[in-house]
């Protein structure tokens, strides 16, 4: 049976960066992903990392933009940790490899982007997430000696002792069908989002709110739930990303008047203003009968404005997805975009250095919620946070591990996973198919839990979701193989969208107001007297979704009015 | 619109041999491969096998054959691949050069990561590490970007003709990864690196320039061209003269070409072995080379590749078609600096208009 000090689950720029952090730290590190590393949803982030590396710059500032992008609902100790720490976080990606884009003197180059008073993004092309994480992954071949990788493997549960503590997981060797107990001293989740709760969306097909479920089903509180960042440039077809990059480097946005109607929502951003503030000017173009194409439902983005030679050189990704998946030339012609699902700020609720409140289980990146990104997130905080939670979660828990014992789970644990996975397999043929229920809670939350909410469409959600999960009880498969057998993988993910979707519409309905992401047409207006803190959902007792409040942590800044 | 698709499916389970079956969608032409196999799965059989991610050709995940070409699967188009199959059924296959685990999933760790892995993938950095960043020009990590853009999806490696014939070959995506080093002035190895590599008679020599790997990525990083720009750095500029004669056999090459035009190879091998001058002496290192290489001058002779005829009396070009090539000579080995082919660096804006 493996076991090791700190068993990260996971193996995204948060995951790698605990696992190189705890190994640096002296531990024994096992870091286990469903795909290989280099296959996570990090690989997807294009536009680049915030630090205030400038000499005109400060870690303050950078703080600052970031509270004021997440509406308030940031915590502020964690904003100011992240974004003071964010300079030598670049600098050590920098040195161990990363291939930052410089400027005339060779210094670290810095671009535009949403949000943010200064340049600030350090890049590379637009494809800063793929570079970090081919980056990281050398490292961890590197450290093969101290980091045991486990690719293509599957987590089915979290173990909990008899006291309460997390002590390592259960997991199914995809490759193989084989089914493991590890066992650890510390669980690091850094398992990605949820973006598969909905249809379209910029997420991956991983993206299955799998630490999300698992940390929940063992207690854990989940915190901001509510709130989901749809990103304001999207494929209108079928929600590709296109980098906010290309707004940081000058592309406008169009209505069907050919007028940049930012100028009528956040003057003195225009197109680099927060994200939900863009999302919602397109969404409100495109509600008043001002949308492009042929249903109305898109908007232009104009990166002919961008001199060639640089889109070329900074923006090559989004060319060839222009090309490959729009038949649009971006240098040439405008490309049609629309709001779409990108991010979710809520996740598993921890504290600055990634512990949650079951002792030994830690979260680091989109599944977990510190909260840095409080309502909305700001473009290129997210590489930030999880490489600074990562490495804090990794840190942290590798000091734990040094005088405490290693924890043995009873075999009886992976018994019960192994029936459970044996019990999908053997359910009868004649529910509805995975793929179809999926498909149904996709678009359902595409269209009530979205941009612009309202009371009655998400109570409508609810009920569907429950009817959902009734179904999914009952979803059939047909692959009874071991040997990679995704489609009872599949069954698992869609339990875990659904107990996702639902712990999110339970938030939405429970915040009448306001605030970054969530925007309720019956409470237009924030109301910081009532809902200036966090909704934290927890697995009650008859397993339903239990709300709970906790504060926001203000230090140096009063919520304020949010212009841009 | 309806497309059919003809999968190769294995269960390694079963016991069977692998075989095909046939499944019809219903998508628009512009949706890719991947779309058509995921709904196949979705909505007649959950067991077929493929691994995906992104759908956006950004994680590498769906590399397969589409109609016998190297690619990943989300970046086919179907009226495309309809196109290019010649019954109209389109063929989908896992890709070659490394084991199948099941249907179109192989095992990219035995071969794939395995080559990654021998040719030492991380930064060995200069130092001192500065406090801030390295200093380095922006044109050189615009180089390496190219290099960066490789996806590890596996689709050179698939078809890599070289490997076909030697295992061993450390081929084109991990050769592509040490380019990326090689590349990168914070290196402090990159004389040892292209030793290393040079020397390695499965390395950067034993590629034969067939450009199937460049038809094969679906990131424009031309992997072929990585490792001729680590050639031409462990050649040129590192003056390694390795132990497998491929440095010689290719300066050899450029010096006929320039002399006649065209390949004299009966003047090749000589040449190869002997320092680049026809009546050259003989070089002692090279005697292991040539010995290993006695089987195929023996198949060049009785092939007719070479004939007393064309060995005494080789192909020459016409004077004017000569003094062309050598205008073409003059213009590359007259700039002051070697001009590399590179995705992301296209030249002024205005030369783009």
């Amino acid at each position: 049976m493996p076991a090791h000090d700190v068993l990260i689950i996971g193996a995204g720029l948060a995951g790698q960066r605990a696992a190189l952090a705890a190994a640096d730290a002296g531990a024994t590190v096992a870091i286990m992903s469903k795909v290989h590393p280099v296959r996570s949803h990090s690989v997807a982030a294009a536009g680049g990392m915030n630090a205030a590396i400038a000499v005109d710059d400060d870690w303050t500032e950078h703080a600052y933009d970031t509270v004021k992008g997440s509406d308030y609902l940031g915590d502020q100790d964690a904003i100011e940790i992240m974004c003071s720490e964010a300079p030598n976080e670049v600098m050590h990606l920098e040195h161990i490899g990363v291939t930052f884009y410089r400027n005339a003197t060779g210094e670290l180059d810095l671009r535009a982007f949403g949000g943010a008073s200064k340049k600030r993004t350090a890049y590379v092309a637009d494809i800063t997430g793929q570079a970090i994480l081919h980056v990281l992954y050398e490292q961890l071949m590197r450290h093969h000696q101290t980091v045991d990788r486990y690719e293509e493997w599957f987590v089915t549960s979290l173990i909990l002792d008899d006291e309460g503590e997390c002590t390592g997981a259960v997991a199914r060797d995809i490759r193989t069908g084989a089914m493991e107990v590890f066992d650890a001293k510390s669980v690091i989740l850094a398992s990605g989002g949820a973006g598969q709760c909905y249809k379209p969306t910029t997420n991956a097909l991983i993206c299955t709110a799998d630490g999300i479920a698992q940390a929940y089903a063992v207690g854990a509180p989940l915190m901001d739930m509510e709130m989901v960042q749809y990103h304001p440039t999207t494929l209108a077809e079928n929600g590709f990303l296109i980098t906010e990059g290309a707004r940081g480097e000058g592309a406008h946005l169009l209505n069907s008047e050919g007028r940049r109607f930012m100028e009528d929502y956040a003057p003195n951003k225009m197109e680099l203003a927060s994200r939900d503030v863009v999302s919602r000017a397109e969404q409100t173009e495109i509600n008043e009968g001002r949308g492009v194409g042929a249903d109305g439902q898109g908007i232009y983005l104009d990166i002919t404005v961008v001199p060639k030679k640089r889109v070329l050189e900074a923006l090559r990704e989004i060319v060839n997805i222009g090309r490959d998946f729009a038949g649009t030339d971006i240098t040439r012609e405008p490309i049609m975009i629309r709001p779409g699902q990108h991010y979710i700020m809520g996740g598993v609720k921890t504290d600055v250095d990634g512990r949650t409140p079951i002792t030994g289980l830690y979260a680091a990146g989109e599944v977990a919620c510190v909260s840095v990104h409080g309502g909305n997130r700001l473009g290129a905080n997210s590489l930030l946070d999880t490489l600074i939670f990562g490495r804090r979660s990794g840190e942290h828990a590798a000091q734990r591990a040094k005088d405490m014992a290693l924890a043995s789970a009873p075999a009886s644990r992976l018994h019960q996973d192994v029936a459970q996975i044996d019990a999908i397999i053997a359910r009868d043929r004649g529910g509805r198919r995975i793929s179809a229920i999926k498909d149904e809670l996709g678009t359902m939350m595409n269209s009530k839990v979205a941009v612009f909410r309202e009371e009655q469409g998400l109570r409508e959600a609810h009920e569907i979701i429950l009817r959902l999960k009734e179904e999914a009880a009952l979803a059939a498969i047909d692959d009874r193989g071991t040997v990679f057998n995704q489609d009872v993988l599949g069954a698992i993910e869609l339990d875990y969208l659904l107990v996702c979707a639902e712990t999110t519409v339970v938030a939405a309905i429970e915040r009448k107001e306001s605030r970054g992401a969530q925007f309720r047409t019956d409470y237009p207006e924030r109301d910081d007297e009532q809902w200036l803190k966090h909704i934290d959902v927890t697995r009650g007792e008859d397993a339903g979704p239990q709300l709970s409040y906790s504060p926001v942590t203000i230090t140096k800044w009063q919520p304020e009015v949010r212009k841009y | 619109m309806e497309f059919t698709l003809r999968l190769r499916r294995y269960d390694p389970e079963s016991g069977d041999p692998a075989y095909w079956e046939e499944h019809t969608v219903d998508l628009e032409p512009h949706r890719s491969v991947l779309e058509a196999i995921l709904q196949a799965k979705a909505l007649t059989d959950g067991s077929i096998g493929i691994r995906c991610s992104c759908r956006a050709a950004i994680c590498g995940s769906c590399g397969v054959r589409v109609n016998g070409q190297p690619g990943l699967a989300c970046h086919t188009h179907l009226d495309k691949a309809q196109r290019g199959a010649p019954d109209g059924v389109i063929e989908v296959e896992p890709m070659g050069n490394m084991p199948v685990i099941k249907d179109l999933i192989v095992d990219m760790d035995a071969v794939h990561w395995k080559k990654i892995r021998r040719v030492t993938p991380w930064l060995q950095p200069k130092l001192p590490v500065p406090e801030r960043e390295y200093i380095v020009e922006h044109e050189a990590m615009v180089d390496v970007t190219q290099s960066m853009a490789c996806i590890q999806c596996g689709a050179c490696v698939s078809d890599c003709l070289s490997m076909e014939v030697d295992r061993d070959f450390i081929g084109p995506a991990a050769l592509t990864k040490a380019y990326r080093f090689v590349g990168d002035p914070r290196d402090a190895r990159t004389g040892e690196r292209l030793k290393d590599l040079a020397e390695d008679p499965h390395g950067i020599y034993d590629c034969t320039h067939c450009f199937k790997c460049i038809d094969a990525c679906p990131k424009g990083v031309a992997p072929m061209s990585q490792i001729m720009r680590l050639r031409r750095r462990a050649g040129s500029d590192f003056h390694i003269e390795d132990a497998n004669n491929g440095e010689r056999h290719e300066r050899a090459f450029v010096s006929l070409v320039r002399r006649y035009g065209l390949l004299n190879e009966a003047e090749l091998l000589p040449r190869s072995y002997g320092g680049d001058s026809t009546l050259a002496k003989f070089k002692p290192v090279a005697a292991k080379e040539l010995a290993s290489s006695l089987p195929a001058i023996a198949k060049a002779l009785l092939r007719g590749k070479v004939t007393p005829t064309t060995a005494l009396k080789p192909h020459k070009l016409a004077k004017r078609d000569l003094a062309a090539i050598e205008r073409i000579y003059d213009e590359v080995e007259g700039r002051d600096e070697r001009l590399e082919l590179n995705l992301y660096i296209s030249g002024r804006d205005e030369d783009l208009a």
